[in-house]
């Protein structure tokens, strides 16, 4: 096991010794190990983190490149012109294909990349401006050689650094849920659609930078380098180094480059087609890596390597300010004759009933009486489709997720809605999202470090209430299912609600653990919480609630104290069945 | 512009049309049973068309170690399979399919190629070739990954892309082939002077549709790749195996490839990776057409084929980048009309 700073520190002190140490070509290689380290680091956020897949971040480098060798050769401008102009087209750029793309479902982004890909592609090579398909020659240099090599590594460690701080913030935790979890990070409070685009955004304005770099390193410009292959190339090399790590797109962009060179050394002159026989190894490479190791090589390296310990967590940082709670009894929640048909088939028919104030309310009825659906028209998961549902007074229906969220209202998810590879710790910390607002630009520079001190104390303020500070910094996927259940209630209280959702929070627990499960509610109450439980283990819940609303084909059928309900006998005929 | 241009471009674009949306319906099938985005479908294009060229010219076409190498590697990943599961009654028959037929196919090529058969022989040879290539496929690349989320898949495309491609350089060569005309009667119709190369054209690609029609309305086959592309897990529950289902899949899917690819052949010129340009507007085609019925695919790409003869008469030079760029507009109207949250990708 070798620490992982030891082996960072090393690695620094190679780059920065390699150009006194290594010959003029390998030098050479390692400039364009950095560009394509930039440009595949943002397929790493893009790809291998939010699950956006792009094979068209050439376009982006491209664009750059040629508005830079533009401004510089036809306009005399200066480099630095060349970069703010070359951003700004990029953003543009991206901003539009994103917008156009983003909210589509996952395979027309990868086949529309390749598309416009090859359209951008012929224009670069048929316009007379850009010098057709011989390209743009003799674009101005940064600097000398060496002084453009550590240019070009101190713009791509920086990314790098940036990326990393990202990945752990408040908004890199987003970030990480966008990919499996989105429904998971809208119900608390994320844009998962503006997230999805910022994300487009950087990953287009590091190519960008690449493509500028790239420009006044080579000194020339030509529509060979921003083909589509280079962005099946770029893909490829985030998915070889792992496309969920940052060092990932470091260690992809050194194999391919490194093998491209060795592979053209190798081509036996003989076959006559040279060139392009590199990429049938490519080919095979990628397969087999699919087949056997479709996590990347980052994570079999990060096996080898001790990481430094646990961050602390701050838990004398100043506590989040808390929401105005209503005073105990007042009307909380009130759903109006709602109703939701799918097709056919009606799961929710003007359905009335309401909440106040510090009270746990049942929500229950057998198996396909439209529990869930009810939940899902609250929690604005599923459109209402006619009635009206108010929480404290403000009509609700209609508004996404997110918006609800912010009212106050936290759940729970009836499958287990955790991101895995997360801690415990991160995972309840997405639940906080809302109380806090620093975005992803300072968190690339840590600038809100005190922010997320306050953010992670009160996560693992959450954790321990629901009694999980040992797995703290477990990885949630590898809990049982009885406390992945308490980390989803501890995310929903790190949100500080008014009213907290669960959504069958005792399926598939112990009978021990129930037990613990109506424990910890009965203290929430206690502390003044409203609860809507939706349930269909009766035993569960005629113990722990105030209230029972009782449905059956989308109906109520019964609604009052648990005894009463008990006993009413439409109650009865529903769950064990008429007597005929 | 005269009246003769607009008919004969006109000509022209539906010709491609029909020739891009023969290459959508397979795309569109290959997506919706395997989930696979079937970039590959370019390469059968080319291999098909090459090969007719080089049998013309009594030359025994490279993809026969390609066939023949990759039926070994897919019968070695069968057998493995087989013995896994304790099916030994299996391996007879993945020798048959992936050994004997893929070595029996390049023999016949070996024997006819110096002998010049008549056009219907090498053009039947060539299919013959190259569609086998289909299964071989799915066997060796995109079976062991039929758990694989989309995105996944999409890279195992891109790989498989890379690796054919590099393949069609090395048996190929980098020049480009014309095979000869099936025949070189036209009419004059008016104005317009109809080439029977495009009625042919139009003709099989009808003739394709027709077929693919009744296979998935009447037979049992068709009804089972029917059902896995509505529910893989009940499919598989009923007993349509997946790997079944996907090579049947791609075996369609190759012959149709293939079959454009000798459409085309007299057509233009085509090169090693031309068929990359050509799948991929099948696809444009297919996204043209909402991406999800086949009747628009059709329509989608038929407007997609005159869409590009207009504007090569126009501007040749950005023939291209228009055509990709036409993606654009029904981007925007599929993002105006979906919601706002997609359902999350399943887990690995």
């Amino acid at each position: 096991m070798i620490p992982a700073r030891a082996l960072l520190g090393a690695f620094m002190v190679f780059i920065a010794a390699a150009p006194f140490i290594l010959p003029e070509f390998h030098v050479a290689l390692l400039n364009y190990i950095a560009l394509a380290t930039m440009v595949s680091l943002g397929l790493v956020l893009l790809t291998g983190v939010a699950g956006v897949m792009s094979f068209g971040q050439q376009v982006f480098a491209g664009i750059a490149a040629y508005a830079t060798a533009l401004i510089t050769t036809k306009y005399g401008g200066s480099p630095w012109i060349g970069l703010l102009l070359a951003l700004a087209l990029v953003a543009v750029v991206a901003l539009f294909l994103g917008a156009i793309t983003l909210r589509l479902s996952g395979h027309y982004l990868p086949i529309s990349t390749i598309a416009w890909g090859i359209a951008i592609y012929f224009m670069f090579g048929n316009l007379e401006l850009f010098g057709k398909y011989t390209g743009l020659p003799d674009v101005p240099r940064l600097a000398g050689p060496l002084a453009t090599y550590y240019v070009i590594w101190a713009a791509t460690l920086a990314l790098l650094l940036a990326s990393a701080n990202l990945l752990d913030s408040r908004a890199g935790r987003a970030i990480r849920a966008l990919r499996f979890r989105a429904v998971m990070a809208e119900s608390f409070g994320v844009d998962v659609l503006r997230l999805k685009n910022i994300v487009f955004l950087y990953a287009a304005l590091f190519a960008g930078l690449s493509g500028w770099l790239y420009a006044h390193y080579l000194r020339f410009v030509s529509p060979s380098a921003f083909n589509v292959n280079a962005g099946i190339d770029y893909l490829f090399m985030a998915v070889i180094g792992g496309a969920s790590h940052v060092w990932g797109a470091v260690i992809g962009a050194s194999i391919l480059i490194f093998l491209k060179e060795y592979l053209k050394g190798l081509v036996p002159s003989g076959l006559g087609a040279s060139g392009n026989y590199e990429i049938v190894v490519f080919g095979v490479l990628m397969m087999l890596l699919l087949h056997r190791a479709s996590g990347g090589l980052a994570p079999v390296l990060s096996r080898w390597t001790v990481r430094r310990g646990r961050r602390r967590i701050a838990l004398e940082a100043p506590t989040l300010p808390r929401r105005a709670q209503p005073g105990p009894g007042s009307a909380l929640l009130e759903v109006k004759k709602a109703a939701k048909r799918f097709g056919g088939l009606v799961a929710v028919r003007e359905l009335s009933f309401d909440m106040r104030a510090g009270e746990i309310l049942g929500l229950i009825g057998p198996n396909g009486a439209g529990k869930s659906t009810m939940f899902n028209l609250i929690t604005g998961v599923l459109p209402a489709e006619g009635g009206e549902i108010a929480f404290r007074g403000e009509r609700i229906d209609g508004l996404p997720p997110r918006e609800i969220a912010r009212r106050g209202i936290a759940r729970t998810f009836q499958h287990v809605n955790l991101v895995g590879t997360m801690t415990v710790l991160e995972n309840v910390a997405i639940g906080a999202h809302l109380r806090g607002g620093r975005g992803t630009l300072r968190a690339m520079l840590h600038a809100e470090r005190a922010e997320e001190a306050q953010l992670l104390a009160e996560a693992a303020r959450q954790v321990e209430r629901v009694g999980l500070s040992a797995q703290l910094h477990d990885a949630a996927g590898s809990l049982p299912l009885g406390q992945q259940r308490l980390v989803e209630i501890a995310r929903a209280l790190s949100a500080d609600p008014t009213l907290l959702l669960l959504d069958e929070p005792a399926a598939g627990l112990r009978y021990a653990e129930k037990q613990a499960l109506a424990a910890l509610l009965r203290r929430l109450r206690g502390e003044g919480m409203s609860i809507l439980l939706v349930e269909h283990d009766m035993e569960f819940v005629m113990g722990l609630v105030d209230r029972l609303v009782v449905m059956d084909f989308g109906e109520k059928l019964a609604e009052g104290l648990p005894g009463a309900v008990q006993a009413n006998p439409a109650v009865v005929e529903a769950y064990l069945g008429g007597v005929e | 512009m005269t009246a003769d241009i607009v008919l004969w471009l006109a000509q022209d674009g539906i010709t491609n049309g029909a020739i891009y949306a023969l290459l959508a319906l397979a795309l569109l099938l290959v997506f919706s049973v395997t989930r696979i985005i079937f970039v590959p479908q370019g390469e059968f294009i080319s291999y098909a068309a090459l090969s007719l060229a080089l049998l013309q010219a009594g030359q025994v076409p490279g993809v026969v170690y390609v066939l023949v190498g990759g039926g070994l590697l897919a019968a070695l990943f069968a057998t493995g399979a087989a013995i896994r599961d304790r099916a030994p009654a299996r391996v007879p028959w993945i020798l048959l399919g992936y050994v004997a037929l893929p070595c029996a196919m390049a023999a016949l090529a070996w024997w006819a190629a110096p002998r010049k058969l008549d056009l219907v022989w090498q053009v039947l040879i060539a299919l013959g070739l190259v569609v086998p290539l289909g299964p071989i496929v799915y066997r060796v690349a995109y079976q062991p990954l039929a758990k694989a989320s989309i995105l996944v898949l999409f890279i195992a495309s891109m790989a498989v892309h890379y690796v054919l491609t590099g393949l069609g350089l090395v048996f190929f060569g980098g020049e480009g082939l014309r095979s000869a005309a099936f025949s070189d009667l036209s009419f004059k119709v008016g104005v317009l002077q109809i080439s029977s190369q495009s009625l042919l054209v139009i003709f099989a690609s009808v003739l394709v549709m027709v077929a693919l029609w009744l296979f998935f309305g009447r037979s049992i086959y068709g009804k089972a790749l029917r059902a896995t592309a509505v529910n893989r897990v009940g499919a598989r529950l009923v007993g349509i195996r997946t790997g079944l289902a996907g090579g049947l899949c791609f075996l369609l899917a190759a012959f149709i490839g293939a079959l454009s690819g000798v459409l085309i052949s007299p057509i233009t010129t085509i090169y090693y990776d031309t068929g990359f340009l050509i799948g991929l507007k099948g696809f444009v085609g297919a996204i043209l057409g909402g991406m999800a019925s086949y009747p628009f695919a059709v329509v989608g790409a038929i407007v997609l084929g005159l869409l590009e003869a207009y504007v090569s008469f126009w501007s040749s030079a950005f023939k291209e980048t228009l055509v990709f760029a036409i993606i654009i507009p029904p981007l925007i109207w599929l993002s105006l009309r979906s919601r706002q949250v997609e359902e999350d990708e399943e887990e690995e």
